[in-house]
């Protein structure tokens, strides 16, 4: 079963309840729990989960390398990328890095074969143990734009072990958290897509509300079923619970402000640790997901 | 004319409330909204909206299936897992697909268009503290990077006919596509921050996105009396980086207050929050004069 947590606007607290839920769960020794961080440009999960990394290795996208010898500057490379990664000059093939996307429309199309491929690092992906928890992160390297390649990549990755089985039993045994970007767009439908269940994670404030309803369309579109977890419960107005009623979407977990919350957070600790009642509501947000599905 | 960015890496440390105030502080200004993932900043300025735009960007394959033959050659191609056969047709996923084009060049028969993707919409619009440029991206798509750079190059343009030294940006969260769209080129970069480990963290990875293109940047922490220690920490880091602390923000409820009410914290209030708001305006202003 693969559970993402999501939210249009940022810091709501996605990554307190995709780490807290992920640590109740694993409380359960037949439970075998993976967790996703999928915000590759911002990875917090790890100051929370504290994994002892064991592989490392890098994320690369393949860019054009042009052939001198080979290369007439006839332009059809140029001519055929759409993202304008290639220019050519009388003399001269510049390739911006930055802007492809890896396509390889430009290999397939050169004429005199004079392109080949090398990788580009544009981040890396690091993989590891949090107590039972298998963890894996990515991290977008500094000035480089495109985080859905290092998501795609830890996705396909925690794929290769225990796809394909439809076997309840066994699927509701093994649970995969996902702690997406913030945001509408790409980053972030790559790390939720896929999923059987996305909790919304948002606040009672005008943004929260604005950005949880930006959230639902994304989910609609790319039809989850998903719930909302309101969190700082007690700080805003009614209206978040106002519009889940009325869109019939199920408010899963409301969390109140808690100075003590929030300390343990600002130094990494998780709520379940100085709060153990909150195991057993972790639990119950599991298996309120777990009868949905 | 000089550009000032609000930004912070994590989300969520306050970016939209202070740069809501400091539109009403700033005078001879226009703002600009580069959160076009999910814009906030009209929530608490109540535009009137001047002018509303398309925005297209990238491109998008339709498939003629009576052309189509169902040859699979695309399927060879797309190195994005964007084709798919179901039930012996071919159809396009058009959450996978970037739009690079290659099925449509390598396909037999023609069957693939490319055509233009509309994918947001953009807004002048007029606030009573001056003019707003704003947007929203399509629910799911891509080329937000694309959307920011037009939101500043009009707000630009605005600042320029008007004779207006000041252009105020809220950016997106994140060190990705859409940040570096809103920052490079800007004069000056004020990064939130809170004293948690991840917005410590989340700050550092900003701030060497900002160096990486060769922007100034000054820090604000905000709700510091959180974690005093955590604090202390930002401000030894930035200090040993040569990065100023131009000020701290108290926790205080009444910033919550006034983003329910929908009014710009020092309009809302005059209390200490509110004064250290002012403050660090003070500050900025004396940065880019």
């Amino acid at each position: 079963m693969i559970i993402s947590v999501a939210s249009g606007k940022g810091g709501t607290g996605k990554t307190t309840i995709a780490v807290n839920l992920a640590l109740a769960l694993a409380k359960d020794k037949g439970k075998n729990v993976k967790f996703l961080d999928c915000d590759v440009e911002e990875p917090n999960a790890h100051l929370f989960l504290k994994p002892v990394i064991t592989n490392s290795e890098s994320v690369e996208i393949p860019v054009p390398k042009i052939d001198d010898k080979k290369c007439n500057y006839c332009g059809k490379c140029a001519e055929v990328c759409v993202f304008n990664a290639i220019v050519v000059t009388k003399n001269k093939v510049l390739v911006f890095p930055g802007l492809c996307h890896g396509c390889g429309a430009c290999t397939l199309f050169c004429p005199e074969k004079a392109i080949s491929e090398e990788g580009n690092e544009i981040g890396i992906l690091e993989e590891g143990k949090a107590g039972s928890i298998n963890f894996t992160h990515g991290r977008l390297n500094i000035g480089e734009p495109m985080a859905p390649p290092i998501i795609k990549k830890i996705k396909k990755k925690s794929k290769e072990d225990y796809s394909g089985n439809k076997d309840n039993n066994i699927t509701n045994h093994h649970i995969t958290l996902i702690d997406a970007p913030p945001g509408t767009s790409c980053p972030v439908i790559e790390s939720i897509k896929g999923s059987d269940y996305t909790i919304l994670v948002t606040e009672p404030t005008p943004f929260g509300l604005h950005d949880l309803i930006l959230a639902v369309e994304v989910l609609k579109k790319l039809n989850i079923p998903h719930g909302v977890v309101l969190n700082k419960c007690d700080i805003g107005d009614q209206k978040v619970e106002e519009y889940c009623k009325k869109n019939d979407i199920p408010l899963l977990l409301s969390i109140p402000l808690d100075r003590e919350i929030a300390v343990a957070y600002s130094q990494g600790i998780p709520i379940v640790k100085i709060n153990p009642s909150y195991e057993q509501k972790f639990i119950q947000l599991f298996q309120k997901i777990a009868q949905t599905i | 004319m000089k550009e000032i960015v609000i930004i912070s890496g994590k989300g969520g440390t306050g970016k939209t409330v202070i740069t809501a105030s400091i539109a009403v502080l700033a005078k001879n200004k226009v703002m600009g909204d580069c959160d076009v993932d999910a814009s906030n900043l009209y929530l608490l300025l109540h535009p009137e909206i001047k002018e509303k735009n398309d925005f297209y960007a990238g491109l998008i394959p339709n498939i003629d299936l009576e052309k189509c033959t169902n040859c699979g050659r695309w399927q060879e191609v797309c190195r994005f897992e964007a084709i798919k056969t179901i039930k012996s047709q071919t159809v396009i996923d058009m959450v996978s697909c970037e739009g690079c084009g290659l099925c449509a060049l390598v396909c037999p028969v023609q069957a693939i268009q490319m055509k233009e993707n509309h994918c947001g919409e953009w807004y002048i619009s007029d606030t009573k503290y001056g003019p707003l440029v704003y947007a929203r991206l399509g629910i799911a798509e891509e080329n937000s990077g694309k959307l920011v750079t037009l939101v500043r190059q009009n707000a630009q343009t605005i600042a320029k006919k008007n004779d207006l030294k000041l252009i105020i940006v809220d950016g997106p969260p994140g060190i990705g596509c859409p940040l570096i769209a809103t920052l490079s080129g800007a004069n000056l970069a004020v990064v939130v921050t809170e004293p948690t480990l991840s917005g410590l963290h989340d700050l550092q990875r900003v701030i060497k996105v900002a160096q990486h293109f060769g922007v100034k940047t000054v820090v604000i922490i905000n709700k510091y009396d959180i974690n005093l220690e955590n604090s202390s920490k930002i401000e030894d880091w930035c200090q040993k980086d040569n990065i100023p602390i131009i000020g701290k923000i108290h926790f205080d409820n009444i910033i919550t207050e006034a983003l329910v009410k929908g009014l710009p914290v020092v309009e809302y209030s005059d209390n200490t929050a509110a004064k250290e708001i002012k403050d660090i305006w003070q500050k900025i202003k004396t940065r880019v004069e």
